[in-house]
Parts: C-alpha cells; sequence; structure tokens
C-alpha cells in the first residue's frame, strides 16, 4: 500500500520534488534518518554545495570541536553552535547539558541565539551530560539537544545517533578538553556523527582600517561528513540573526557593509 | 533509672517485673524487693528519638500520627480503621506488631485523645476499644494520674480521696476550678468530650495520599516498582478528583523490621500523570535496601497545585501542543531527580551593570524567563569564568590594557584590544564595593584568541595593579 501511494504521489509531481521524495525513502529503507528533507541550510553556497542535499541533516548527531587554544573553553566552537541553533526550530528550546555551567546569556544573544531558548543542565561529568542528552532527545519538543563532553565512547556516540534520528531531534557534542594533549588523543578517535566540524579563531580584520579588534574571524572546518566532501572556510563570525558569511578573499581590503548584505540575506 | 537529687529512682521498668517494682522507686529499695536486677542509666532523648522514629513507623495505620508524652503515640485513627477490618483488629495487628519489635504496648481507641491516652495507660485491658460516647463509663475507674494532669494535682486529689476519674464525675465545676484549676478541669472535659481537643496545631487538610499493605512482605524490584505504578494510579485518581496536580511527592517504604525508608520527588509542573510519578521514584528504587521486606507503601503529595482537566488524557489521546509541553515537563522532572534540585535551568537577564550580576538562573518553567530582551549592545563574552582569574599581565602604559599576559600557563603576546569599559561597584549593596572598580577590555593575542580582561582599581603610580580574565570571546 505504502508503495502504491508513493508511486502516485512521485508520478504527480515535478522531477526535482520525486527525487525528494525518493531519496526519503531510501533513506527510510536504509534506516537512517527520518527523511533527508529534513535540513538546515547554512545559507552560504560553499558550505551548503559540501553537505549532502545543501544542508545540515536535522535528526542526527553532529560533532563539533574547537582548535588552536579553543580546545578547552571551546568559545569558538560555542558560538558557532549557537549560529546554527539560531536558525534551528526556533523558539523551540534547546537543551544544552554541560558540567561547568559557563555558557553566557548576552554571548549567545550575541550570535543570534535567544538565551531564554536554553534550558541548560548542569551535569557532574561526562557519563551523565551523555544521560541528559539521551533523555532530551526523546523529546521531540525541543529544537536541538547539545552536550558538551570530553571523553566520548564510540557506542555512546552511536546511541545518541540513534536516539537522534528516532525522534528527529538534531543532536550536537560540543568536545572540550583539558589539554591539548588530550585534544589531540581523543580528536583522531572515531565517532558516530554525521558531520564533525573543527572551528578557531583567527586574527579579526580591522574594519576601515580602525585600531582594535575589527571582524571576528573563525576558521571552520568540516573534517568528516557522511555523503559530503570535507572542506574548509575562513568565515567572519555569526551576526545576531545567527549567519555566517564567507570572508573577503584578503586580509587587508575592508569589505564594505553593503558587501556582506547579499550572504547574509540567502539564509 | 533517674537521679534525683544524688538518689536512684527507677525511671521504667521490665514488664516481667511490674508486679513487684514500680518506677519513682528508689533503687535500693527495689534491689531489697527483687535483689539482681540490673539497673541502666535513663537515657531520655534515646527514648524520645525513638519514639519520634517509632511514630513515624505508625504512619503505615494513620497519616496523622505524633508522640504523647514521653511514652505514646497517638493515631488518628477517623476514617481508616475499614482498611484493617475494625478498630478491634487494627489495634490487635499494632499491639502485635510491636510486640515483635521487642516492645511492650498497650493499645486503647475512644473518641477523645484523653481518654485514648488514659486508657492505654491505667485501663484494665492491653487493648481497649471504647464504644462512641461511652468514654464517661470506661473512665469511671481509672485513677485520675491519667488524666495528664500535673503531679502536685495529683497528690492533692488523693489527699482529698479522689482517686479514681468518676470521683470527679460528682464534683461541681465551679468547686472543681477553684480547687485544682483551670487546666484541670479542662483536662477532664477533654477526656469525657465536652471540650474539643485539637491534636494537630495545622488546619485540617485533605490528605491526597494512596496505600498499599502486602499480605506478603515484598523486596524484589519488579514487586516494588508494580507498587509504585498502582499507588501512582491511586493517586491520581485522587488528585484528579479535587482537580489538581502534585509538585512535591513523599513516597514512604514500611519495612518489616519497623524501619520507615523515604523517597521524594518534585516536578517542574503540576502533575498527576502516574506513569511520569511513578517513573521518578522508581528510578531512584535501587536507593531503596528492602532486606527482609516491604510490608507497607504509602505515596503522598506533600505539595498539590491546580491543575485543569487537559492532563487526564495524556498518555492516550492527548492534544499536539499540550503533549509536547508535558514531555518537556517530564523531562525537566527526570533530569531534576537524577541530577538534583536546581540543575536545569534558564537565562534571565537582570537589571544590573556587573556581568556576573546581569544574568540568573530560574527554574526551568519559572514564570517570565521567556521572551525578556536581551542586551546585545555591548560586547560581551561567551564564556564567563564563575570568577575571574587572576592573570600574570604586563602593561606599560598606565590606562592601557597589557601587552602580554600569562593564562593558565599559557602566554599570550596582544595585537589588538578595544576598551577600556568602565564597571563601577553597586555602591547600594555594601561599603567594599562603594570603591569597586573595574576597566574592561576585550583583547586579541596573535593567534587570534580573544578575552575579556579587567584592572582592578584605578592605576596607581608606583602601585602594580591587578588584572583578572573574566570571559572568552569566540
Amino acid at each position: 500500500m505504502d508503495t502504491t501511494a508513493g508511486n502516485r504521489l512521485g508520478g504527480a509531481l515535478p522531477p526535482q520534488e520525486r527525487l525528494t521524495a525518493l531519496r526519503e525513502r531510501v533513506g527510510k529503507l536504509a534506516g537512517g534518518s527520518l527523511g533527508t528533507h529534513r535540513l538546515l541550510p547554512f545559507g552560504v553556497s560553499a558550505i551548503d554545495a559540501a553537505l549532502p542535499d545543501g544542508g545540515l541533516a536535522r535528526g542526527a548527531l553532529h560533532e563539533i570541536s574547537g582548535l588552536g587554544g579553543d580546545e578547552e573553553d571551546g568559545a569558538v566552537a560555542a558560538a558557532f553552535l549557537a549560529g546554527i541553533l539560531a536558525r534551528l526550530a526556533p523558539p523551540q528550546p534547546v537543551l544544552w547539558c554541560l558540567a561547568a555551567d559557563d555558557l553566557y546569556g548576552p554571548g549567545l544573544a550575541a550570535r543570534g541565539l535567544a538565551p531564554h531558548r536554553v534550558l541548560s543542565v548542569r551535569a557532574r561529568d561526562d557519563r551523565t551530560v551523555l544521560e541528559a542528552m539521551e533523555d532530551g532527545l526523546k523529546v521531540p519538543a525541543l529544537a536541538a539537544v547539545v552536550g558538551e563532553v570530553g571523553a566520548l565512547p564510540l557506542t555512546a556516540s552511536r546511541r545518541l545517533q540513534l536516539a537522534a534520528a528516532n525522534s528527529g531531534v538534531t543532536a550536537f557534542v560540543l568536545r572540550r578538553w583539558r589539554s591539548g594533549a588530550l585534544a589531540a588523543a581523543e580528536r583522531t578517535a572515531p565517532v558516530a556523527a554525521v558531520t564533525r566540524w573543527r572551528v578557531s579563531a583567527v586574527p579579526s580584520r580591522p574594519i576601515d582600517d580602525e585600531p582594535g579588534i575589527g571582524r571576528l574571524i573563525w576558521q571552520v572546518e568540516l573534517t568528516r561528513c557522511r555523503g559530503g566532501v570535507p572542506a574548509q572556510w575562513i568565515l567572519e563570525a555569526c551576526d545576531a540573526t545567527g549567519h555566517v558569511a564567507l570572508a573577503a578573499e584578503l586580509a587587508d581590503r575592508a569589505p564594505a557593509p553593503a558587501e556582506r548584505q547579499p550572504l547574509r540575506a540567502i539564509g | 533509672m533517674e537521679w534525683l537529687g544524688g538518689r536512684g529512682l527507677l525511671a521504667a521498668v521490665d514488664s516481667r517485673l511490674a508486679d513487684s517494682i514500680a518506677p519513682g522507686m528508689p533503687l535500693a529499695d527495689a534491689r531489697a524487693i527483687a535483689p539482681g536486677i540490673v539497673a541502666l542509666d535513663a537515657d531520655p532523648e534515646g527514648d524520645a528519638a525513638a519514639l519520634r522514629k517509632l511514630a513515624h513507623w505508625c504512619g503505615r495505620y494513620s497519616p496523622w500520627t505524633a508522640t504523647d508524652g514521653m511514652d505514646g503515640i497517638w493515631l488518628d485513627l477517623t476514617g481508616v480503621a475499614h482498611l484493617f477490618g475494625d478498630e478491634a483488629s487494627l489495634a490487635a495487628d499494632l499491639v502485635a506488631r510491636l510486640k515483635r519489635q521487642g516492645f511492650s504496648a498497650r493499645a486503647a481507641i475512644a473518641d477523645t485523645p484523653g481518654a485514648a491516652s488514659a486508657l492505654a495507660r491505667a485501663g484494665r485491658e492491653a487493648i481497649a476499644v471504647v464504644p462512641s460516647g461511652a468514654q464517661r463509663v470506661a473512665l469511671a475507674l481509672v485513677p485520675v494520674g491519667a488524666l495528664r494532669l500535673p503531679l502536685e494535682t495529683v497528690e492533692l486529689m488523693d489527699r482529698l480521696g479522689l482517686r479514681r476519674i468518676g470521683d470527679l464525675y460528682k464534683l461541681p465545676r465551679p468547686a472543681m476550678v477553684a480547687r485544682f484549676g483551670l487546666a484541670a478541669a479542662e483536662r477532664l472535659d477533654q477526656a469525657l468530650g465536652t471540650l474539643p481537643e485539637p491534636l494537630s496545631p495545622l488546619p485540617p487538610t485533605p490528605t491526597r495520599s494512596s496505600h498499599r499493605r502486602f499480605a506478603e512482605p515484598i523486596a524484589q524490584p519488579e514487586d516494588l516498582a508494580a507498587a509504585i505504578a498502582s499507588l501512582a494510579d491511586a493517586l491520581c485518581c485522587a488528585l484528579a478528583g479535587d482537580g489538581v496536580g502534585a509538585r512535591r511527592l513523599a513516597l514512604r517504604f514500611y519495612r518489616v523490621d519497623g524501619v520507615v525508608l523515604a523517597l521524594e520527588a518534585g516536578t517542574a509542573q503540576a502533575s498527576r500523570d502516574p506513569r511520569h510519578l511513578a517513573h521518578l521514584f522508581a528510578e531512584r528504587l535501587d536507593r531503596i535496601e528492602p532486606d527482609l521486606g516491604i510490608e507497607d507503601m504509602r505515596l503522598e503529595a506533600l505539595v498539590v497545585e491546580p491543575l485543569g482537566s487537559r492532563q487526564a488524557s495524556l498518555d492516550r489521546t492527548g492534544a499536539g501542543a499540550d503533549r509536547s509541553g508535558d514531555a518537556l515537563a517530564n523531562l525537566v522532572d527526570r533530569l531534576e531527580n537524577r541530577l538534583g534540585a536546581g540543575s536545569v535551568t534558564r537565562m534571565r537577564p537582570r537589571d544590573s551593570h556587573i556581568p556576573e550580576r546581569a544574568v540568573e538562573r530560574v527554574p526551568a518553567f519559572a514564570p517570565g524567563a521567556g521572551g525578556t530582551p536581551w542586551d546585545t549592545e555591548r560586547l560581551r563574552p561567551l564564556r564567563l569564568l564563575a570568577r575571574p582569574e587572576p592573570i600574570e599581565a604586563v602593561a606599560p602604559i598606565p590606562d592601557d590594557p597589557p601587552v602580554l599576559f600569562r593564562w593558565r600557563r599559557l602566554l599570550h603576546r596582544i595585537r589588538a584590544s578595544d576598551g577600556p569599559e568602565r564597571i563601577l561597584g553597586e555602591w547600594w549593596r555594601s561599603r567594599e564595593e562603594e570603591t569597586e572598580l573595574r576597566d574592561y577590555y576585550s583583547i586579541e593575542d596573535t593567534d587570534g584568541r580573544r578575552f575579556w580582561v579587567f584592572r582592578s582599581g584605578l592605576h596607581r603610580p608606583g602601585a602594580s595593579p591587578s588584572w583578572f580574565l573574566h570571559g572568552v570571546f569566540p
């Protein structure tokens, strides 16, 4: 019965949507995420082109870690994630599980994530963070579940991926390591995440040759992506609507505000 | 045994010796009558604690129990006797169980606490059930000392030949008040029921609880979980009848050996979803050691709040939006029960210039936690350290940010900075804050890492300023 319905539906649709419908069915048969149409595009064509189907898969597990000094406090990683969450199913709440609660509301708001959407869960350690995440992933009322962990065993990441696929709630693990050595050891360990991101701060770009800190610039690497291509970009930090933009090519060229506008408007 | 004025007086005696020696007797006399008795020092505090524990255990019979003096426990049996057959079988069951625990006990059931207390202590039968309204007859032959009167009053009555409570019936009331005081007359009235004696200082509240007694003590986790589920079902029915939901619950386990174990659970939003409430306790059953078995369980809603009829149909056909809201509330409850109260919070802006005070943590469902505007005008870090950490900084120019600093053993060379933003202490809070001043700088090192640091106090020539790192920018 399902097959005929699918055929009838598919036959009446234009080719592009038929393809999407077929992909969705294949995805279901393959036991993967609940339909590949559930995507969150970045609105930056260069990034979306590297991701399968042009966006970040919802109802899946994604990993974000810091680099170059950000491993420990994960400020850049959290800001990059805040930009994604700002655009992910607002105003639904986000469950953010962590052992040491150092998230600062005004800082989240500046990256587009309304702090009142964040339900912070103060766990005791990595294990309890992962347990809380798994509980949260069973609640479809949540837009996403975030967990800040150091150690992430492969089985634990598989469970998270499975729970996310079952409920359609998107899961993010934000890795935080106490030292660079620990980071080096953990970074290469396999994780059952659909995408793995590595973000770090790079020197800011002056605005109109003004002294002081200019535009915040990040280096963003997509190190692993199921069905996609690893890639890396130099981006401007996400703005108060959660959108990132490609940074202008030349370090010394001050980009005019008008130049950045179209890139932001895409999303 | 009590020591009074250097003389050893007996405070209590074993029931086997009660015929020959009695409390109040000097130890020397007692030794003469019953040579070879073992005398132990009295331990009033220990006795009181044990009595409180026992009163707690008696909660399996009635939700309302209290200690009575040094040696008694009151149970309010209004409306509960039928659960045990009748009043007589309840009393028999209670005395039998106490005996198994090693207590010799007497019980009396009467309309008034005064009558029950008197008969239990001085009545002829070990278990007395006074029919309703018959306390006057039942008390007539009981010694006056059982009326909870001061010792002098009892001695005075004794001298006047008033030895039994029945003797007092004949006294005209004005004479009795004049001779023995109003308190004595009131004690008599309370025992007879002509003057009410409220046992609880609190206004009577409808107790919302459910109760299960087991024919055989249970110990298996599955059996306990099943019992919890059935208790939750019964409680939720009662809650639905009153149109309320539970915010705070207690589950008590009465063990065969007289130990009472308890679990408490809270909910973020009033709930009467039996599956959810049962889950809150079932999750923590591993903390309960059933030992030889649990013979009774009681689930009680300690705090309730009004709750519409909305939730009744939750598990079956709940409407989408309501259902998802409840699912979230249930999640918060589960997490808080596992990780501790207050572990799930939301951020709310607060009117303060001090960065660490500008955000407050409120419960997940606190009113007004959503939709408050946030100030994004000022540059603020994404991670704020719980408390500012001191850094070693090199800042050669007064009122300029450092050019170099060391934080957590790493050296950072500064290439760009913004600031200062001066933040003054909130002088109305304390005298120390009156003079507090912080100059905040946003600084970026040569790797592009960005920090929020401040210098504490004004720059003073000759004095090296103290620098702190307070947050990290993305």
